[in-house]
């Protein structure tokens, strides 16, 4: 059997753990890869056109994995744990590539606290013994943590180059996609900057963080991003809150850390399925401006 | 600190009327008033210190809220549970001291809404009403609610076929009024019965085959008529009755989550956030009832209606029933909803018309799409 897992949206979350899962129990997996035009293109053309940017390019790679699989996983995320939940975009997935794709067999699982027992319900949909899923389960589990580990030591090193670092707080499956905050750190690499993720650092810790900036905040995601900059601060030269038109988590969020950070350079960057480079160009180059202005003044 | 309550709150449809009797039933000394009457400025303030693209209901509430601050509020409150709702609270306080307002903002959203929360944030404020005097106040305002929704769910349905111009909306304004000035679940009784025999003397003059929409969508958009240019109105001019479900006893009595999620089976598996699957239900009851149209409303950007937008979409297909989606924001024009409007209107009339002229004609086929 083989498995879709579409490139976008929590991919960039879970992506280890999904791989493994369905390696472990038998089963092929073949993944929409990066986004290219064709995606964007398609994406737009099948959802509303309000929808959010990286909903649109989801639904391009589902769109992108029809016919080339057997069952496409869509997960659905409600919550983590009390007041941690994912933005309601998640919660509505399922049901939105189900109506989208009326043809294509979803494969789904639903997070709303305990994770474990959803996957032993996925791999018995797949027809396995409840002990392979749960030593499959685990494995994956393994595996994700192991890579996340990577990352984070990978990112300790680059927060002690002598380079002007930014970090960039957004949606990880914004910041990484092809078509969405690529651009934005080609640029800053340009500039001879470092870019530093948000999501590549403790996430217990950032959302213990994110307490300091938003008492109320309820979505994890967001918690996880907002939480690194009281984190990364001493560590980090500014900040690029990068966000996707119309996010309806950030609208709000973003506002709030716009306005509650005074001791760091930040701006926020909003992208969108039109957007040219040469705006992009000049916002980034302006910023990185910012930064060596402000370490040359500080050597002074 | 502060040294008389000046109590005032974002303006939701009618409901404000409610929601002064309570805060003044709790806070006798108080003065309470609601935000100054909404108008394109309120919009204006709103949009010019809101994040760009935030949903059209924070921009509304944060210009009654500066609005109010002008008129001297000092306590200000909001509410809100589910999506960003909940949220909104912690934004605009930020938004308004940043803007140099002193005031006291009570956010009753999320866990502050539930009964012991409520109960001491009512306490914290300086209310020093006995615990069965404030249930009775409660008590009072829910029923009241009750009252207005019931009241203006029929009048919605019927008042497109009024005999005398402005009748219902005699005994609508003199309903509010009772309500406004209820002191007691006696008062309110009274205004029930009176609201009931003046209803009884309506006179409707229906056409045999009169056009029925049902009005669907999140729950500001749907409740607050300013913001979506009054659409219930306009249908109701073109001789159209109008359901509509939604409504503040709705939200807070009449939800059944499981039944709803039940009822709109097939087109969603899930909930999908705040009132999308409720959208879904009810509309999908509208098709079996044989309603002509649906008219399914919602802020810019609105995620969970979002979610049950392509549910919506098959649902029309599949049930042959028109589905006007409308996205009302800051800069929606006016003109814009009412040409659609008025086409939409047109095309469910002539639909049934033709739908009839089929049904009556042997051997038309319109049920098999030959004609």
């Amino acid at each position: 059997m083989t498995i879709g897992i579409p490139n976008a949206l929590l991919y960039y979350r879970y992506q280890y753990l999904w791989k493994t899962f369905f390696a472990e129990l038998g089963c092929d997996v073949v993944t929409s890869g990066s986004t290219c035009q064709a995606t964007l293109t398609q994406g737009v053309a099948l959802s509303v056109a309000e929808c959010c940017l990286p909903v649109k390019l989801f639904l391009g790679h589902v769109a992108s994995l029809i016919g080339r699989c057997d069952a496409i996983l869509v997960p659905r995320f409600e919550t983590l744990e009390k007041n941690q939940e994912f933005c309601v975009r998640f919660w509505g997935l399922p049901d939105v590539v189900r109506n989208t794709f009326p043809q294509a067999n979803v494969l789904s699982y639903n997070l709303k606290g305990r994770e474990g027992r959803e996957f032993l319900a996925l791999g018995k949909r797949l027809g396995k013994h409840p002990a392979q899923i749960l030593k499959a389960y685990r494995r994956g589990v393994q595996e994700q943590s192991r890579q996340d580990r990577l990352a984070r030591e990978q990112q300790e090193i680059l927060l002690s180059s002598p380079a002007p670092k930014v970090l960039l707080a957004g949606q990880p499956y914004l910041i990484h996609d092809a078509f969405g905050g690529a651009p934005v750190i080609r640029m800053i690499e340009q500039q001879g900057g470092v870019p530093i993720f948000a999501e590549r650092f403790d996430r217990k810790a950032c959302r213990a963080a994110s307490r300091e900036l938003s008492k109320d905040l309820y979505w994890v995601v967001n918690q996880e991003i907002i939480g690194a900059i009281p984190l990364a601060k001493h560590q980090v030269d500014g900040v690029l809150l990068v966000t996707a038109f119309p996010c309806g988590t950030d609208s709000l969020v973003n506002e709030l850390v716009l306005r509650r950070v005074g001791d760091i350079p930040i701006a926020q960057i909003v992208l969108d399925e039109h957007q040219g480079e040469a705006g992009l160009q000049t916002r980034v180059e302006c910023f990185m401006d910012i930064l060596q202005e402000r370490r040359q003044s500080r050597a002074r | 600190m502060l040294d008389k309550l000046a109590i005032s709150f974002p303006h939701l449809g009618d409901y404000s009327v409610v929601f002064t009797q309570l805060i003044r039933h709790l806070f006798p000394d108080a003065r309470v008033f609601p935000a100054p009457p909404m108008t394109q400025k309120t919009v204006e303030l709103g949009s010019r210190y809101s994040p760009d693209f935030v949903c059209a209901p924070f921009k509304f509430n944060l210009g009654n809220y500066i609005e109010a601050l002008e008129q001297g509020a000092n306590v200000l409150v909001q509410t809100g549970t589910g999506c960003r709702y909940g949220y909104y609270g912690e934004l605009q306080e930020q938004i308004l001291r940043d803007l140099g307002y002193r005031f006291q903002f009570v956010c009753l959203s999320r866990e502050r809404a539930k009964p012991a929360a409520l109960y001491r944030n009512i306490r914290n404020l300086g209310c020093d009403l006995s615990l069965p005097r404030m249930a009775e106040a409660m008590l009072l305002a829910c029923e009241s609610i009750r009252a207005m929704d019931r009241y203006e769910y029929w009048m919605r349905e019927q008042v497109a076929f009024e005999t005398v111009p402005g009748s219902f909306e005699q005994v609508r304004q003199q309903l509010f009024a009772d309500i406004a000035r209820a002191d007691s679940l006696a008062d309110l009784q009274k205004a029930k019965a009176r609201c009931r025999k003046a209803s009884a003397a309506l006179k409707t003059d229906p056409p045999q085959h009169p056009l029925r929409v049902g009005i669907v969508g999140d729950l500001y958009t749907l409740m607050e008529p300013f913001s979506n240019f009054f659409v219930e109105r306009q249908l109701i001019q073109q001789g159209i009755s109008v359901s509509r479900v939604m409504g503040v006893w709705f939200l807070l009595f009449g939800k059944n989550h499981k039944q709803a999620l039940k009822d709109s089976r097939p087109y969603l598996g899930y909930t999908v956030g705040a009132n999308g699957v409720d959208s879904v239900a009810q509309s999908l009851a509208y098709a079996k009832r044989g309603y002509d149209g649906i008219i399914h409303m919602k802020s810019f950007g609105c995620i969970p209606e979002l979610n049950a937008t392509p549910a919506l979409m098959n649902l029309s297909r599949d049930w042959d029933i028109p589905i006007l989606h409308l996205s009302f924001d800051s800069h929606t024009s006016e003109t814009g909803v009412q040409t659609r409007l008025e086409a939409f209107a047109d095309m469910i009339r002539m639909k049934k018309e033709e739908g009839r002229i089929a049904d009556s004609q042997f051997g038309r086929g319109y049920r098999f799409g030959i004609h």
